[in-house]
């Protein structure tokens, strides 16, 4: 049962295991920069999380031909995690962009990015 | 027919305003202020009228695109919608109208991005109310987050700091949030709000479902603040410019307690938050940890925007309070405490602002009879803001804390009660720290001389009008609202009934 659990479901352990990085180096990297990487990696481990769950082997894109029969909707791939990560990523970009432009006005007032520095300078 | 699109018009304005405001720029300089103003004015204008619309009439559905819900997305304009949305409109309106002064002062060349992001940030926050669709709301989350942390960033010297902090732990909530809606998605194969509620109780005690609520909960309590989530609060409000916390501490905090209405008493269920799963006792519990925490940080801070921004704290508290309970009268409770304390803290946050710019200093150690003397109107405003906090009736703050008892005596929910009530007593020793000292302090012989010089020269305005305005505008409102409280209560019940 457990090796079911293990093999059946390999592509989700991979997903939590990244999970786990990204939010341990978000927790405790010293560098920013390190920070917003672990940040990247936890949001990526979602997006593999919904691509992983809209698998479905021996099934087509969804577009409709005549030679797939559109009653059979087992042989269609559904597209809608598909089309919500490429929203998720475009928010993922976003969010990268601000962290950067605060890690800039961060860098040019103190001069460092590494938290306990920071912190020293900040006092 | 105008008022079938109203759902779409009112996040569309503000994304127009959005855009608009960097190209009107380029043509006409320093117009931001005033787009701003009449945009602000316009939603406000459309929201009220909706909210009398969808009172007397019947919810608005729109689709977006002309796709059917459930496959395409949807916008819901129902009463507990409309009434957040007029409750955002209205107090945007009062803060961008009080920033003119504000704004120039602590932001001099930056006016014109400022406006824009404001207004998306507006986007944002209506577009949360708005939505009919959970993947939809997430994206809208999102951009009133990335815009709120620009807002924050542009603040003092160390709000840059404060902002990164707050982008890296709302960033895990959206996240969460994000993984949740993933979970629900799987089991239910649909986003669509009105049809996950049919379909989630033949399904609701799955390990599944119940790893979903706990990802969406918890993911939105961070961005609402619940107390052990509410870490990037404090900082983010007292570095941001003053204008930016007027406007995020009332209303930014009080849309993720709308998406916390949202989705436990309309999508999941009073019955399944409340007696198969204990969220509610869990929130509720958090909830009444926040409300004394935050309260007794309140009362050890020296400087009055941080002292607000614990009180914050202790006030999602309420709400969230409200919500744990789980029973009518909490929701009644709770969502007239997000009306009143988005009133008691816009004007409380705006007397911090005009202390700021007049004054320079908003730190409390330095109040004294002499400031209350020079800002009569100011700090009268801020005595019944106080008031309201503490609870006194008339004040509208006594209302919600009323329903909120009643709550806790409903469910015999003594040790909350208990809560209430002390946190009660926990407000009036902050906020009669400052009124005691604006109203009774004596100063030392040499200031003596001092007052009559002053005495000769009232501020008749107390550093303008477009400052006072707002600020009395708002205590008024207080007042107001405690005196109409019974049929803002009736239109709440309706929203459950």
């Amino acid at each position: 049962m457990f090796s079911e659990l293990f093999l059946e479901y390999y592509d989700y352990w991979f997903i939590i295991i990244l999970m786990i990085v990204g939010m341990y180096g978000m927790i405790m990297k010293k560098n920013l920069v390190k920070k917003i990487i672990g940040l990247t990696i936890f949001q990526m481990g979602i997006i593999l999380f919904y691509v992983a769950s809209a698998v479905k082997w021996k099934a087509t894109v969804p577009i409709y031909t005549p030679s797939v029969p559109n009653t059979e909707i087992a042989n269609y791939i559904n597209p809608l995690p598909h089309t919500l990560m490429l929203t998720a990523i475009v928010v993922g970009v976003a969010t990268l962009g601000v962290a950067f432009a605060l890690l800039i006005m961060i860098y040019n007032r103190y001069k460092t990015l590494h938290e306990p520095e920071l912190l020293e300078r900040m006092k | 027919m105008i008022i079938r699109n109203l759902p779409a018009i009112i996040p569309l304005l503000f994304l127009a305003a959005a855009l608009l405001i960097p190209l009107i720029n380029l043509l006409k300089k320093n117009s931001a202020f005033s787009i701003a103003v009449f945009v602000s004015l316009l939603a406000s204008v459309v929201s009220g009228y909706g909210l009398y619309y969808v009172d007397t009439n019947e919810t608005i559905r729109y689709s977006f695109g002309g796709w059917q819900p459930p496959i395409g997305i949807e916008y819901v304009y129902d009463r507990l919608a409309a009434f957040v949305a007029l409750v955002i409109n209205v107090i945007s309106l009062i803060v961008i109208t009080h920033s003119l002064k504000a704004v120039k002062e602590e932001l001099s060349d930056r006016e014109m991005p400022y406006y824009a992001i404001t207004m998306l940030l507006l986007c944002g926050l209506n577009g949360i109310v708005l939505t009919g669709d959970i993947f939809n709301l997430y994206v809208f989350v999102e951009i009133s987050s990335l815009a709120g942390y620009a807002l924050i960033a542009v603040g003092e010297e160390r709000s840059p700091f404060a902002a990164f902090r707050y982008l890296l732990i709302g960033t895990i909530g959206a996240s969460l949030y994000l993984l949740g809606v993933g979970f629900l998605f799987i089991m239910t194969g649909t986003l669509n709000m009105i049809n996950l509620a049919q379909i989630l109780p033949s399904i609701n005690e799955t390990p599944t479902v119940i790893v979903a609520v706990t990802l969406m909960v918890s993911g939105i309590g961070i961005k609402t603040a619940i107390f052990p989530m509410h870490g990037w609060l404090p900082d983010s409000y007292t570095y941001a410019p003053s204008t930016t916390s007027a406007l995020i501490a009332p209303i930014g905090t009080k849309v993720g307690a709308y998406v916390l209405f949202r989705l436990l008493f309309f999508i999941f269920g009073i019955d399944y938050f409340s007696r198969i799963l204990p969220v509610g006792d869990l929130i509720a519990f958090f909830a009444s940890a926040g409300i004394i925490f935050g309260s007794i940080m309140a009362i050890a801070q020296k400087e009055l925007k941080r002292m607000l921004a614990y009180s914050s704290v202790a006030q999602i508290g309420y709400i969230a309070l409200g919500i744990g309970l789980a029973n009518p009268l909490g929701f009644i409770g709770a969502v007239l405490h997000v009306l009143n304390h988005a009133f008691m803290k816009a004007c409380l946050f705006l007397i911090a602002a005009n202390l700021r710019i007049n004054e320079g200093h908003s730190d409390i150690s330095k109040f004294d009879i002499k400031l209350g003397k020079k800002y009569p109107w100011t700090f009268a405003a801020f005595t019944i803001a106080a008031l309201s906090m503490i609870g006194l009736p008339p004040m509208a703050g006594f209302f919600s804390k009323w329903y909120l008892v009643l709550a806790t005596i409903d469910s015999k929910a003594w040790f909350y009660l208990g809560v209430i009530l002390l946190s009660s007593l926990l407000n009036a020793v902050y906020f009669f720290r400052i009124l005691e000292r604006i109203y009774m302090k004596k100063y030392s012989s040499d200031e003596i001389k001092e007052e009559v010089v002053f005495a000769g020269n009232p501020n008749k305005y107390e550093g303008g009008l477009s400052l006072l305005i707002p600020v009395v505008l708002l205590a008024a409102g207080i007042i107001v609202l405690g005196l109409f409280n019974a049929s803002i209560v009736s239109l709440i019940n309706r929203m459950i009934s």
